[in-house]
């Protein structure tokens, strides 16, 4: 074994083409993620089990005591949501999961090999799609045993599931810059009581009818609204929109959001990975 | 490939700031290819800062950097798939076990999934990680985290490799282990560039050493000679204080330094002229002909802080720095009947 160190021993193979490099370090990636989900099964079982209490205490505790507008079933009008919290969520994960990665110096490490920045960076976000589909999936189950139906057919569902995806993806890539720009794991934590606020002034566990005129604009403009109301609207779920214009165009809300969102973080995140500390 | 005439790492005049604080001030490197560079400096002396310079982390103000042949600015791409680096703490990650780190490095250098597993299994084999492999990074001791931060820079045996202060905070098996895995990469023609707060360290492996102070080289060359540049420190102490002024007189005589008296302590200290070595059991011989009665005497190689008290003529121990580096330089301490 003389030679195991030897410079000769293990050589990188013929340098790839660009995009074999993006789609192989992507898939690496997403490995490194699925793989640490397979040893800590809490983490797993957090996300699934997260929905399901919410189910409980939004649906059955404050439901009982809440009216929609217009009539219909409290917990029918909560599950979009739940649905569209479970997407903003992701957040989460890749904010921590990066802010954990710069501190340990794992980072600089991925930075000075020879790799795809934006694969790195992909292959988390993905990997984070497929749990989370696992984790809607659920939440509509226990969702479907509390009462809840899809209203307007399977191709609007699966519309309405699209989008969530989309946020949730969006999401991914914000929590990644963010992750990156405060670089420490305890911060990330921090941060992560910012979002919680940001989560409640939406149309999400009650409509925004209700609401002090300031806020009830800061609601009705929250881009996880569009994503709620959207639901709603494909789901054939009860909803009380009012007349602001994401409310009124809620499908569309969502894509631009989405859109806008993705174009501002997801390149900013991967310049702050590439030019991290510089 | 690069060419072997010339230094495998080259950095002249390399300056860099961050907001008001110059970490490095014109830093200039050289070192041949298949040797053994070491870092010396205290901290926030520009060690780090030297490291993420050369590893293209940190892209430098002014001055150039060769690495492997490649600029490291224009030409970092290159440069990085000629390059290891083990930075200050384990970059691992610590949700995954050891094996699959390796395993996830090893494709990210485009082994291919097959060979990055073999190599994974081989250097865990190798280096006696074998077992802990499939146990998850965060169940491993220090030691073993920094064994196998060493061993994800060894991933593509890399011609080039970095270490940033590989053995700190470890203990002396575990440096030692350290220690002989680095001489025999550089035994295989590996270019190594290390960083150390201890003299001693360098003394060990590095083939020369740069002693960094504020950014910028202040000595350069083969530890044998920076450590010939300044003398031991010697020390007696006396059961009787009376005998203080005669010990003075005896260790200046021997040494060709002016010794210091320590009367609360009842010792007497010297720093030998450079060259100057003075050999314990003349030493007692001397005392015994004079009467003296020597509680303890002591001989003590120089330290890092020996060093820059002599580079700089301030110590080391600045910016909270630690004794760490005179701890374990008193190893060497000697001990009269
Ligand atoms: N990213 C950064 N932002 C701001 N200041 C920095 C940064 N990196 C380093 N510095 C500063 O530059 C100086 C040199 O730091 P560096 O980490 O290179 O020192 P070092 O020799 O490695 O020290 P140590 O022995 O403590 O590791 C320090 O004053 C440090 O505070
Ligand atoms: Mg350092």
């Amino acid at each position: 074994m003389a030679t195991a160190v030897h410079p000769v021993a293990a050589h990188p193979a013929a340098r790839p083409s660009a995009g074999g490099r993006l789609a192989s370090d992507t898939w690496t990636s997403m490995l490194r993620v699925l793989l640490n989900y397979r040893h800590s099964p809490g983490l797993l079982a957090a996300s699934l089990g997260v929905p399901v209490v919410m189910v409980v205490v939004f649906g059955y505790v404050f439901g009982s005591a809440m009216r929609v507008p217009g009539g219909g079933d409290y917990r029918e009008f909560l599950m979009p949501g739940l649905f569209a919290m479970v997407a903003t969520n992701g957040i989460m994960p890749t904010m921590v999961g990066a802010a954990r990665d710069v501190g340990r110096g794992v980072t600089d490490r991925l930075r000075s090999m020879p790799v795809s920045r934006t694969g790195l960076l992909l292959g988390q976000t993905l990997a984070d799609l497929l749990v989370s589909v696992v984790v809607l999936a659920l939440l509509a189950l226990v969702g479907l045993a509390a009462g809840w139906r899809a209203r307007h057919g399977l191709a609007d569902a699966l519309g309405a599931f699209a989008l969530l995806l989309l946020f949730r993806f969006v999401m991914t890539w914000a929590g990644t810059l963010l992750g990156l720009a405060v670089g420490r794991e305890e911060a990330a934590g921090q941060l992560s009581v910012v979002v919680f606020p940001l989560a409640m002034v939406t149309n999400a566990y009650v409509p925004t009818g209700g609401m002090p005129g300031w806020l009830r604009v800061v609601a009705d403009w929250n881009p996880i609204s569009s994503v709620v109301e959207a639901a709603r609207e494909l789901f054939g779920n009860p909803a009380a929109p009012g007349s602001a214009w994401p409310m009124q165009h809620a499908v569309t809300a969502t894509l631009l959001w989405s859109a806008v969102l993705l174009a501002v973080c997801g390149p900013l995140a991967v310049r702050k990975f590439a030019t991290h500390g510089r | 490939m690069s060419d072997t005439a010339r230094p495998a790492i080259e950095m002249a005049g390399v300056q860099k700031r961050f907001g008001s604080t110059e970490a490095l001030r014109g830093l200039d490197l050289t070192v041949p290819a298949g040797t053994v560079c070491g870092l010396l400096g205290p901290n926030g002396a520009g060690k780090t800062t030297a490291v993420r310079v050369l590893a293209t982390l940190v892209a430098p103000d002014r001055g150039t950097v060769r690495v492997a042949g490649h600029d490291a600015v224009r030409d970092a791409e290159e440069v990085r798939r000629a390059i290891g680096l083990a930075g200050q703490h384990a970059a691992l990650d610590e949700g995954i076990t050891g094996r699959d780190n390796l395993h996830l490095f090893g494709r990210l250098h485009r082994l291919g999934a097959r060979r990055a597993r073999e190599r994974a299994d081989e250097l865990l084999t190798r280096f006696g990680l074998a077992e802990a492999g499939d146990r998850l990074v965060r169940t491993y001791s220090g030691g073993m985290r920094r064994r196998l931060d060493l061993i994800a820079s060894l991933v593509t045996s890399p011609p080039v490799l970095f270490l940033d202060e590989p053995t700190t905070g470890l203990d002396p098996r575990s440096r030692q282990e350290i220690w002989n895995t680095v001489k025999e990469l550089a035994d295989g023609g590996t270019t190594v560039l290390l960083t150390t707060q201890y003299l001693e360290e360098a003394d060990r492996l590095a083939d020369d050493v740069v002693v960094v102070d504020h950014g910028a080289a202040i000595a350069t060359g083969p530890p044998a000679r920076l450590k010939a540049a300044i003398g031991s420190q010697v020390s007696v102490t006396l059961a009787d204080p009376a005998q203080l002024a005669a010990t003075a007189v005896v260790l200046s005589s021997l040494s060709g330094g002016d010794a210091r008296i320590d009367l609360a302590e009842r010792t007497v200290t010297v720093l030998t002229t450079p060259g100057v070595s003075v050999l314990l059991p003349s030493l007692v011989r001397e005392l015994d002909g004079g009467g003296i009665v020597a509680e303890d005497v002591a001989v003590r190689r120089p330290s890092l802080d020996d060093v820059f008290l002599a580079l700089t003529g301030e110590g080391a121990t600045r910016e909270g720095a630690t004794r760490e580096g005179a701890t374990q330089e008193s190893a060497a301490t000697g001990r009269a009947a």
